[in-house]
């Protein structure tokens, strides 16, 4: 009961001490509303980025192709190998007919080449998605080890240097949100805290009057905690419009249509937690970490 | 019986000042006592030893039953309900007003809030203050703010009322009146009050016990003493 009251008698204190303090709890409002922008613009760019290159990886595969006199029964066979293999997501069989017919129809020469050719000089083919490209080179020598296949082809090379920079591009962006969000954590903290030196002198008192620390604690606790939600409300209103007006003046690609936006919903409401969550939980840490300092005898 | 009491008390600083040596002393309940002595002699220390802003280096301070000496931060709380504070710098919050000032002593000790009102009622009413409960402190005149800072040590009927240097701002009318607020709130209540200053007058005229520190040693302990007996020693 005695706890209910004084959790009570906090956040109602916190609230008042809020609106007493007018400017301070502005100030630090408007210098969290700002950090945790940055931090929502970097949140989406990082998350938009890794979906790209997640994209973008997806498109490559291992075309594995079949040699030429391989049976009906045989190319079972060796689709029976290819699902027990544990780098491989999917895999779409296309036959030497189908190579024909996208060779003829994309090219009129070809076309015309093909047409003069007694008999079809293309191989059948199985076109390979992996869980995880790190592994393309591995896998494709494992399937190239079959007997019943002639070759196994990911673009090697080319293939290699876009993972290396797929990767460099993950850690950097990682890297980037990991250091604005320390940022944030230390404008956001020091801002409260110097809205809590500011009232030093009602800690004082509350001390000298016999308030214990943890009562002395809480409603400063929950104004941190107030200042670091209400800080966070601008920068969520930013995000939801500002990503869906992007999102929708784009139709949801940019410079290609290969290049995929993430879908604004539930997308948005991802980041407008994680910003809640930064916002309150620095606000409060912020808080705590001052009063602590006034209540050293 | 006594309230206060110092045994062998050693106050030495980080930077190796003594401030207080081997003090004994002992207040009595229901005692007005008057602390005097040069600036830099102990009496600020010790006052603040009473209420374990600072913890004696070596001995004991006894203060209620409440050994300084051995409290632990946390439970410090435990001896500031038990006493009333009155600084000579009044330390009132200025966004509050007098009856809030006075009532934020009760709500930071987590009074339920039907109680306060009386309480703080009764408080501004015994420093003859009950006329101005909406006034903010910049209204008020430095007296009025000190009848205030009275109010707020007294509303949660302290046993012990510590007064470091009350009248030390207020000019000489205005310091009488103050001690003799103070004088009051002995005589009805019954509180032990121990006041720390400088005022010869004040000390002179309300022939109490008075306590003279020098060089943090207790120089001078005589009832119904005054300054002019000390500047004779």
């Amino acid at each position: 009961m005695k706890i209910i009251r004084l959790f009570g008698r906090g956040i109602r204190d916190s609230f008042k001490s809020v609106l007493r303090n007018f400017s301070l709890s502005t100030a630090a409002i408007a210098c969290s509303s700002i950090t945790l922008i940055l931090v929502a613009i970097s949140l989406i760019l990082s998350y938009n980025v890794k979906n790209i290159t997640k994209d973008l990886e997806h498109e490559l595969t291992i075309v594995a192709y079949v040699k030429k006199d391989t049976t009906e029964e045989q190319i079972n066979e060796l689709k029976n190998i290819l699902e027990k293999m544990k780098n491989i997501d999917s895999y779409t069989f296309k036959s030497k007919d189908e190579w024909k017919l996208e060779m003829k129809n994309s090219s009129e020469t070809l076309n015309t080449t093909l047409e003069y050719l007694d008999e079809n000089p293309l191989l059948d083919s199985f076109i390979i998605n992996v869980k995880d490209v790190k592994h393309l080179k591995e896998t494709s020598t494992e399937i190239l080890k079959n007997d019943f296949v002639s070759s196994a082809d990911y673009g090697e090379g080319m293939a290699e240097n876009l993972i290396a920079a797929f990767e460099v591009i993950e850690k950097v962006t990682i890297i980037i949100v990991i250091a604005l969000v320390l940022v944030t954590a230390f404008l956001i903290s020091n801002t409260i805290r110097l809205t809590i030196f500011s009232r030093r002198s009602e800690i004082e008192i509350m001390r000298l009057v016999g308030a214990s620390n943890i009562t002395i604690k809480i409603p400063f606790i929950f104004e941190g905690l107030i200042l670091g939600f209400l800080g966070s409300i601008i920068p969520i209103i930013v995000t939801i419009y500002g990503y869906v007006i992007i999102y929708d003046h784009f139709n949801g690609h940019i410079f290609t249509q290969f290049i995929q936006l993430v879908k604004p919903f539930n997308f948005i409401l991802y980041v407008s937690m994680i910003l809640v969550v930064i916002g309150c939980v620095i606000g409060m840490f912020g808080s705590y970490r001052a009063v602590r300092k006034y209540l050293k005898i | 019986m006594n309230l206060i009491e110092v045994k062998n008390c050693y106050k030495i600083y980080n930077n190796g000042v003594t401030a207080v040596a081997d003090l004994n002393l002992s207040i009595k309940k229901g005692e007005f006592v008057f602390l005097i002595g040069a600036s830099g002699s102990g009496k600020s220390t010790l006052i603040k030893m009473l209420y374990r802003e600072e913890k004696p280096t070596k001995g004991s301070v006894i203060v209620g039953g409440i050994n300084v000496a051995k409290l632990r931060n946390s439970k410090v709380y435990k001896l500031r309900r038990k006493l009333g504070i009155v600084f000579q710098d009044f330390k009132l919050l200025p966004k509050l007003t007098v009856y809030e000032n006075v009532a934020f002593a009760l709500e930071s000790i987590g009074m339920n809030s039907k109680d306060i009102r009386p309480k703080v009622l009764k408080a501004l009413e015994s420093v003859g203050l009950k006329e101005k409960i909406r006034s903010f402190p910049n209204q008020l005149s430095g007296g009025e703010q000190q009848r205030v800072c009275i109010a707020r040590a007294i509303v949660n009927e302290p046993k012990l009322l510590i007064c470091d240097e009350p009248t030390g701002n207020l000019d000489p009318i205005i310091s009488k009146e103050i001690v003799n607020i103070l004088d009051k709130i002995n005589q009805t209540s019954e509180t032990t009050i121990i006041m720390a200053t400088h005022d010869k007058e004040i000390v002179n005229k309300m022939k109490k016990r008075v306590i003279l520190i020098e060089n943090g040693v207790l120089a001078d302990d005589s009832l119904k003493g005054s300054y002019k007996d000390h500047e004779n020693n």
